[in-house]
């Protein structure tokens, strides 16, 4: 489903990501762990190029991004991203968030992008929330109408940029939650993430990044309880 | 007091005329700040360059000066070509000059078109990266994320320098009276000239400037409020 590889980003003079290797293949759910300043982000936003590789290849879904004749537009239908900030649009009620792409993007009818959402914040529990305004809800709320906002696209990858970062605790089990239905859908996600218990829970694999490489990557059991990457453990030690 | 009571109709009309002329400078000047200040911001460096000297030539430079221009200095380039066309191809002479009317609203909506260019630039690199990114992310091309996301955002957060652009030209068009242009402090001048009460006279003309730029920016208070409760 992705495949990347030897990805490379440099900001100027700083390099970040240092040579990147990874096949995400269709309904797996990969976490990212690592320290903050790792590269995370950025790997994350180079599968939808919201940061453009220096060098090396990602291909989604059989389509090569850094190839210059790809339609990147097309792509980024296919490719949902969910952000720590939420970033909704402040002007449009949850349901015109939800409906703003399908409309202009896909040219759905105005009726089918209203059902579409309609049913998107059913799923995430926010069916009587659809006329109100972003700054009417609370971050939690907000974050599941951003998932919903990228599903209406139905993209067939779903990226997530520490989607709970930005919450208060008590707010964070109902995004997890909608994320854990989602990855038992089968939907193929990356989500970067310091929430353990979710990795354990719906990850099939933890890659763990330090300085743009990936240090160490499997299972979230053996990750967890057999890191054998120095770094991995004094990391691990400081977050659980 | 008299003299200004009974002049007061005919300052009224100026001011009639000063509103007039600011509303179309400033809606022209909307227009073209909305393509100056998108110029800006575009990734074509041509476009860019040319929205910056558009920009800076008429912020840099007196209103008046621009304003003789458009009305003394370009209708004598265009009689020059004029004669060179008479001359070569015998045509039969059409153009004198640029009425008064039209040199007043050219001059006063580019000078005030390079602000609101400024204005608008700002508005729009004040919605965060975030916005972009998000909208960028569902698939949008940029013209529609800047038509949908962006703008709708930034239009809101321009009111209040709108306003202020407004106010600002309202006062300025005080230099068209260079031209004769009849508009407020021109009827004032034409007062004074012919009665001599250049206190009272002036005097008024400023009072009606007061008001006129009072009640404008309370109406924009108004709407920014309004605007506010809005979302
Ligand atoms: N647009 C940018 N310009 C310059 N430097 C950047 C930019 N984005 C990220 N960086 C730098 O890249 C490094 C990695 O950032 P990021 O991918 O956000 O890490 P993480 O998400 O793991 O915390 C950081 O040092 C950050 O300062
Ligand atoms: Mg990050």
């Amino acid at each position: 489903m992705i495949k990347v590889t030897n990805l490379h980003k440099h900001f100027g003079r700083l390099e970040v990501l240092r040579g990147i290797d990874c096949r995400i293949a269709p309904q797996e759910v990969v976490v990212v762990i690592g320290p903050s300043g790792s590269g995370k982000s950025t790997f994350l936003r180079c599968l939808n190029l919201l940061e453009e590789p220096t060098a090396g290849e990602v291909v989604v879904d059989g389509v090569c991004l850094t190839d210059p004749k790809t339609n990147i537009n097309e792509i980024r239908q296919e490719v949902g991203m969910v952000f720590q900030r939420f970033n909704l649009f402040p002007h449009k009620t949850a349901l015109e968030n939800i409906t703003l792409a399908p409309l202009r993007v896909r040219r759905m009818s105005r009726a089918q992008a209203r059902e579409v959402a309609y049913n998107l914040l059913a799923k995430v529990g926010l069916s009587d929330k659809a006329d109100v305004y972003p700054d009417q809800l609370s971050g939690g709320q907000q974050q599941r109408v951003a998932i919903a906002r990228a599903l209406a696209m139905r993209p067939k990858i779903m990226l997530f940029d520490e989607p709970t970062s930005a919450l208060d605790p008590e707010m964070v089990g109902e995004v997890l939650a909608v994320m854990k239905d989602l990855a038992r859908e089968g939907m193929t996600m990356v989500v970067v993430t310091h929430e353990m218990g979710f990795a354990r829970e719906v990850g099939d694999r933890v890659l763990f990044m330090d300085e743009g490489k990936i240090l160490e990557e499997g299972a979230p059991g053996q990750i967890f309880s057999r890191p054998g990457n120095e770094r991995l453990q004094s990391f691990l030690s400081k977050i659980l | 007091m008299q003299i200004a009571i009974h002049s007061l109709p005919v300052l009224l009309l100026g001011a009639g005329k000063t509103l007039e002329i600011t509303a179309l400078a400033v809606s022209i000047g909307c227009i073209l700040g909305l393509i100056g200040g998108l110029s800006r911001l575009s990734k074509n460096r041509l476009l860019r360059f040319l929205g910056t000297c558009y920009v800076d030539f008429f912020r840099g430079t007196p209103l008046l000066v621009q304003i003789v221009i458009v009305y003394f200095g370009i209708p004598q380039v265009m009689r020059s070509f004029q004669d060179y066309l008479v001359y070569a191809y015998g045509i039969t002479p059409f153009f004198d000059n640029i009425p008064i009317f039209v040199a007043a609203v050219i001059s006063c909506s580019l000078n005030s078109g390079a602000y609101i260019a400024e204005i608008f630039r700002a508005g729009v690199q004040s919605i965060e990266k975030g916005q972009t990114e998000a909208a960028r992310s569902l698939g949008m091309t940029n013209a529609q994320a800047m038509r949908y996301v962006i703008l709708p955002q930034a239009f809101k957060r321009v009111i209040p320098p709108l306003g202020n652009e407004f106010i600002a030209m309202m006062k300025d068009t005080s230099l068209l009276s260079v031209i004769g242009f009849e508009e407020l402090f021109r009827r004032g001048q034409l007062i004074v000239g012919a009665t001599y009460q250049a206190f009272a006279i002036y005097l008024s003309v400023a009072f009606i400037y007061l008001v006129m730029t009072l009640s404008f920016s309370r109406l924009v208070d108004y709407l920014e409020r309004r605007l506010k409760t809005g979302d």
